[in-house]
C-alpha cells in the first residue's frame, strides 16, 4: 500500500497518518525553519517560525497534521519574509548580542536568522531589563537571551519529570521562571544529566566552564547551515553535552553534504 | 498536611479542602485565598504546593497570568478604574488622577500605610453608566468629581464598604429596546420540559431549523456544535457558558446574567439533556463577580425545584448541575479554548486546534462552549419553536441580537433588535445624529465611518458580539485606535511571538506617532505589522489586534497623516521624554529641567 503524500514546494512528501507537516518534512530530509519544536517533545506552536502556506493560509507546520493532497508552500519569498519578521521580533524583544555570546555559532536563533537572510532588525529594540542567574554550580541562566520557546519547560516537565522551569507573567512581560522560592536555579534539582539542560536553542541555559572550547568559526552552524544540520539530527544545538541515556537520538551522523540551495 | 502551628498554612488547607485538593481548582483557590489574605504571599504558595501537589513554578505561572491576582501586597481598598475608551471620553483618567491626588497615592502603587491602591483596568462592562470603577470587586458607577471626593473621604476614614451609601454601587439595567430575548416568555422549567418532550433529536432538529448561530461573534451553527459534541466519543460531556464578556464596550451579558439567569440555566440544561452532560460550568469574568451571589441563589432555587440535581423533572437518569467558576481579569479567556484552560486552573493560553472543544474540551472531554446569549436564545427557540425565531432577522442571521450601546449618544444602554438592523437605525434610536463613526463589535470588530451607516448588523455584513461604541465629530479616531492597540498589548497572553511582540511594537509605533515623531517609514511599518499580526498569530486576539488601525487608515487617513510630521526618519527615542522619570523623582518641571527643543 502506498503511503499518503502531500507536496512541499512541489516536491512529493510521503507521511504516516498523524504526522505533522514538519515531522513529515524532516523525515523526508526537508528543512522547515523552527525554534520551539523538538522531535522528542510535543509540538507547541508558539514561535510561529515554521509557518507554511496551505491553501492561502499560513499555518504552523509543527502543529498542522499532514493531509493527503495538501499543497504546502515553504521556501517561497512571502513565507520566508514572514519568518524573517518573526525572527526579528525575537531579536528585538530580548538582549541578543551575538559577538559576546558563548552560544554564537551554536545558536539556532542566530543560524535561523542567517538562513532567512536577516540583516538588521527593522524594529526598534526593547532593551528589556533582565537578570542573569549564576547560582547553579554547573549552569548559567541568562534571561536576556530567552526566546520563551518553552522547550526547557516541556523537557523538564515531560521528560525529566522535574518541573524546574515555568513561564510566568503575561504578554510582553512573560518570563521564564524557576521552580524555587528564591527564584534561583541553584535552589532547584536541575542537573547536568537533565534533558532540559540540552534543549535551549539559544544562549539562555549555558553550561559553565565551557567557554570557547570550540573556537568561533568552527562551531556547528559555522560549518553547516541550519538547514543541513536539521536534516541529520534532532533539532537542538547540543553544544558539547552528550545526550543522556534516557533520550533516544534519531537521525544519521552529520555528513559533509554539499550545501543545499535553499532559496 | 497543613502545619497546625502555622495559621496561614491551615487557612490554605481549608480553602483547598473545600475544593477537594484538586489541581484543576488552582485558579478558584487562588481567587479565594486572595479574597481572604489580600494577596498571594510566597508562604501561601509554599502551602499550596503541598495542598494541591503542584510545583511552585506552575502556581506562579497561573497567579502571574491574571490581572486580578496579586503576588505583591495591595491596598486594603483596591480601586480599579475602567479604562475603556468611552470611560476615557467621559473623563475617567482625570477622575483617577483626582482620587490619587486626594489620597496621596501614585497610580499603580500602594499607599505607604497600605490603605489603598488605585489603578486602571480593562473595560469592566459598565460603559453605559461610566466612568466606572471597581472597588474590591464592587462596581462604582456614574463617577464624577463629587463622587470621587466622597469615595476618597470614606477610604481615608477606613469606612467598611458595607456602610457606604448604596447609591454609589447602583448598576442600572439600562434596557432600551426589547424583542424576544428580553420579553418574559416561559416560567423556569418550561423550556426544559419542552426539550424533554421533543427528545434530544427533536430538540436538535428544532435548533437546526432555527438556524441559530453563536452570539460570541464567530457565528458557528449552534445545532452543529451540539450534535458534534453529542456524537464525539468521551467518558463525560460538559456544557460551558462563556460569561467572560471582555470585549471593550460589550455589556449585554451583564444584563442577561443579572435579569435573565433562568433562561441561561434553562439553555444550559437543555444542552445537557441533548448531550447527556452531567456537569455544567458558568465561567463568570472577575469583573462581574458582583453578580455571583445572585446567580448562586438562582442555582440553589433551581435545585430546590428539581430543575438541577438528580432525575431532573422526574426523568430518571437526567442528572445535571451547574457550578460557577470565576475569571480573574484576562480578556483572552473569552477565547473558548483559553477559557477551558482557565476552567482547568491553568494560564489562559489558547490551545492548538484541532482538536476542537466539541471533541476534546474541558478535561479532554467533548464540550459545548457557548455565549450566554446563545444559551438564552436556545431556550427561547426550544420553548416557542423555530418559526417564531426565524420570523425575525435575515436569511443567514435569524432572530434577534442584543447590542450594548455606549459612547456619544443620548440614550446608551441595551437594545434588542432583529438581525439586519442598520447602523443608522440604531443611531437614530440611541440619539446620535452627529456620529462620526461607530465601533461595531468592539476593538476587534469594525470601525464603521459615516458613509457606511447603511450597513447592517448580521453575519452577512457586520458581525458583532454586541458592542456598539459611538464617536461624535469631536473624537480623534487615531486616539481611539491607539487606546485599542494598548488594550490588545496589555491583554496578549504572550504565547506566540507575533502577538506578544507584535502588539507591543504596534503600541510603540502608535505612541511614536502620537508624540509627534512619526514619519512615513513608521507608517509603512505599521502597515506591515498589521499584516504580520493578522496572518501569523495563534488566535483571534493577535489576528484582530490591528483591525482598529487598518480601519482607521482606510477611513480616517487624515488623522494618521497629521501625525507624520517628519519626512525623514526620526528615532523613537526622545531624550527629553526619557528625562521625565528624573523630573518626577526630583519634583521639578521648570524650563531648566527640560532639554531645549530644536528650532
Amino acid at each position: 500500500m502506498n503511503a499518503p503524500v502531500f507536496t512541499l514546494d512541489r516536491v512529493e512528501i510521503s507521511f504516516a497518518p498523524g504526522q505533522s507537516i514538519l515531522q513529515a518534512a524532516r523525515a523526508a530530509g526537508r528543512y522547515i525553519p523552527h525554534l520551539c519544536f523538538h522531535p522528542e517533545l510535543k509540538a507547541h506552536g508558539s514561535c510561529r517560525v515554521c509557518m507554511v502556506r496551505v491553501a492561502g493560509r499560513l499555518l504552523p507546520a509543527c502543529a498542522t497534521p499532514a493531509q493527503p493532497g495538501m499543497v504546502v508552500e515553504s521556501e517561497v519569498p512571502e513565507v520566508q519574509q514572514m519568518r524573517r519578521a518573526l525572527v526579528e521580533m525575537l531579536f528585538v524583544e530580548g538582549n541578543h548580542f551575538c559577538p559576546s555570546c558563548e552560544k554564537s555559532g551554536d545558536c539556532q536563533l542566530q543560524a535561523t536568522a542567517y538562513h532567512l537572510g536577516m540583516l538588521a532588525p527593522q524594529f526598534d529594540y526593547f532593551y528589556p531589563d533582565r537578570a542573569v542567574d549564576a547560582s547553579h554550580p554547573e549552569f548559567l541562566l541568562d534571561f536576556n537571551r530567552c526566546i520563551l520557546c518553552s522547550l526547557c519547560v516541556r523537557a523538564s516537565r515531560d521528560v525529566d519529570g522535574k518541573n524546574v522551569f515555568g513561564l510566568s507573567g503575561r504578554g510582553l512581560r512573560t518570563r521564564l521562571t524557576v521552580n524555587a522560592a528564591s527564584g534561583r536555579l541553584g535552589d532547584t534539582d536541575f542537573a547536568v544529566g537533565d534533558f532540559a539542560a540540552r534543549v535551549c536553542p539559544v544562549g539562555a541555559i549555558l553550561k559553565k566552564r565551557q567557554g570557547f572550547q570550540v573556537p568561533l568559526g568552527e562551531r556547528t552552524y559555522d560549518r553547516h547551515s541550519i538547514a543541513e544540520i536539521d536534516q541529520h539530527a534532532p533539532a537542538q544545538s547540543l553544544g558539547e553535552c552528550a545526550p543522556g541515556p534516557e533520550v533516544p537520538m534519531g537521525g544519521a551522523p552529520i555528513s559533509r553534504a554539499p550545501r543545499r540551495e535553499d532559496t | 498536611m497543613a502545619n497546625p502551628t502555622d495559621p496561614l498554612a491551615s487557612r490554605v488547607h481549608e480553602v483547598c479542602a473545600k475544593r477537594g485538593h484538586r489541581p484543576t481548582e488552582l485558579l478558584q483557590v487562588l481567587i479565594e485565598l486572595q479574597d481572604q489574605e489580600g494577596w498571594i504571599a510566597p508562604q501561601a504558595i509554599d502551602a499550596l504546593q503541598m495542598q494541591l501537589a503542584l510545583p511552585r513554578s506552575k502556581i506562579v505561572a497561573v497567579a502571574s497570568f491574571y490581572a486580578f491576582l496579586n503576588l505583591t501586597p495591595r491596598g486594603r481598598y483596591q480601586v480599579s478604574f475602567s479604562d475603556n475608551i468611552t470611560d476615557r471620553h467621559a473623563g475617567s483618567l482625570e477622575l483617577c488622577e483626582q482620587l490619587c491626588r486626594e489620597l496621596w497615592v501614585e497610580r499603580g502603587k500602594v499607599s505607604e500605610d497600605g490603605l489603598v491602591s488605585v489603578d486602571l483596568t480593562s473595560c469592566i462592562g459598565l460603559c453605559d453608566q461610566g466612568p466606572a470603577a471597581l472597588i474590591n470587586g464592587r462596581p462604582l458607577t456614574r463617577l464624577d468629581a463629587a463622587r470621587v471626593s466622597t469615595i476618597a473621604g470614606f477610604i481615608r476614614e477606613g469606612r467598611a464598604l458595607a456602610d457606604w451609601p448604596t447609591e454609589l454601587f447602583v448598576v442600572e439595567d439600562g434596557v432600551r429596546r426589547r424583542e424576544r430575548l428580553l420579553q418574559p416568555a416561559f416560567a423556569p422549567g418550561e423550556a426544559l420540559a419542552a426539550a424533554i418532550t421533543r427528545g434530544a433529536e427533536g430538540t436538535l432538529r428544532e435548533l437546526e431549523a432555527s438556524r441559530l448561530r453563536g452570539r460570541g461573534g464567530a457565528g458557528f451553527a449552534t445545532a452543529a456544535k451540539w450534535s458534534a459534541a453529542r456524537l464525539a466519543p468521551g467518558e463525560a460531556r460538559y456544557v460551558v457558558a462563556n460569561g467572560d464578556e471582555g470585549e471593550p464596550g460589550t455589556f449585554k451579558d451583564r444584563l442577561l446574567l443579572a435579569r435573565h439567569p433562568q433562561e441561561l440555566f434553562e439553555g444550559m440544561s437543555i444542552a445537557a439533556w441533548v448531550l447527556g452532560a452531567r456537569q455544567g460550568l458558568l465561567y463568570l469574568r472577575g469583573e462581574y463577580r458582583h453578580l455571583q451571589a445572585a446567580l448562586e441563589a438562582v442555582l440553589h432555587a433551581r435545585r430546590e425545584s428539581g430543575l438541577l440535581g438528580r432525575n431532573i423533572l422526574g426523568v430518571a437518569g437526567f442528572d445535571f448541575d451547574i457550578a460557577v467558576h470565576l475569571g480573574a481579569g484576562a480578556y483572552i479567556c473569552g477565547e473558548e479554548s483559553a477559557l477551558l484552560e482557565s476552567l482547568e486552573g491553568k494560564r489562559g493560553t489558547p490551545r492548538l486546534r484541532p482538536p476542537f472543544p466539541v471533541t476534546r474540551g474541558y478535561l479532554g472531554q467533548p464540550t459545548v462552549v457557548n455565549n450566554i446569549e446563545t444559551f438564552c436564545a436556545a431556550a427561547h427557540i426550544v420553548f416557542a419553536g423555530a418559526p417564531n425565531w426565524t420570523a425575525l432577522g435575515t436569511a443567514q442571521s435569524t432572530g434577534t441580537k442584543l447590542l450594548s450601546v455606549s459612547g456619544d449618544c443620548a440614550r446608551p444602554g441595551i437594545y434588542e433588535y432583529p438581525f439586519g438592523v442598520s447602523v443608522a437605525d440604531v443611531l437614530a434610536d440611541c440619539g446620535a445624529p452627529e456620529a462620526q463613526a461607530v465601533q461595531v463589535g468592539g476593538p476587534s470588530g469594525h470601525t464603521v465611518p459615516r458613509g457606511q451607516f447603511a450597513r447592517r448588523m448580521s453575519f452577512e455584513d457586520l458581525s458583532t458580539a454586541g458592542a456598539f461604541l459611538v464617536f461624535d465629530q469631536s473624537r480623534d479616531l487615531f486616539e481611539v485606535a491607539r487606546n485599542f492597540v494598548h488594550f490588545f498589548a496589555h491583554e496578549s497572553c504572550g504565547f506566540c511571538t507575533p502577538c506578544r511582540v507584535g502588539t507591543a511594537l504596534l503600541t510603540n509605533l502608535m505612541d511614536k506617532l502620537a508624540h509627534g515623531h512619526g514619519s512615513p517609514q513608521d507608517f509603512a511599518r505599521i502597515e506591515s505589522l498589521n499584516h504580520e499580526l493578522k496572518t501569523l498569530s495563534h488566535c483571534g486576539l493577535g489576528q484582530s489586534a490591528c483591525n482598529p488601525v487598518l480601519d482607521g487608515i482606510a477611513h480616517f487617513r487624515p488623522a494618521y497623516d497629521r501625525r507624520l510630521a517628519h519626512q525623514a526618519f526620526v528615532p523613537a527615542f526622545d531624550l527629553d521624554r526619557a528625562l521625565a522619570t528624573a523630573r518626577a523623582m526630583t519634583g521639578r518641571d521648570d524650563p531648566a529641567s527640560h532639554l531645549e527643543r530644536q528650532g
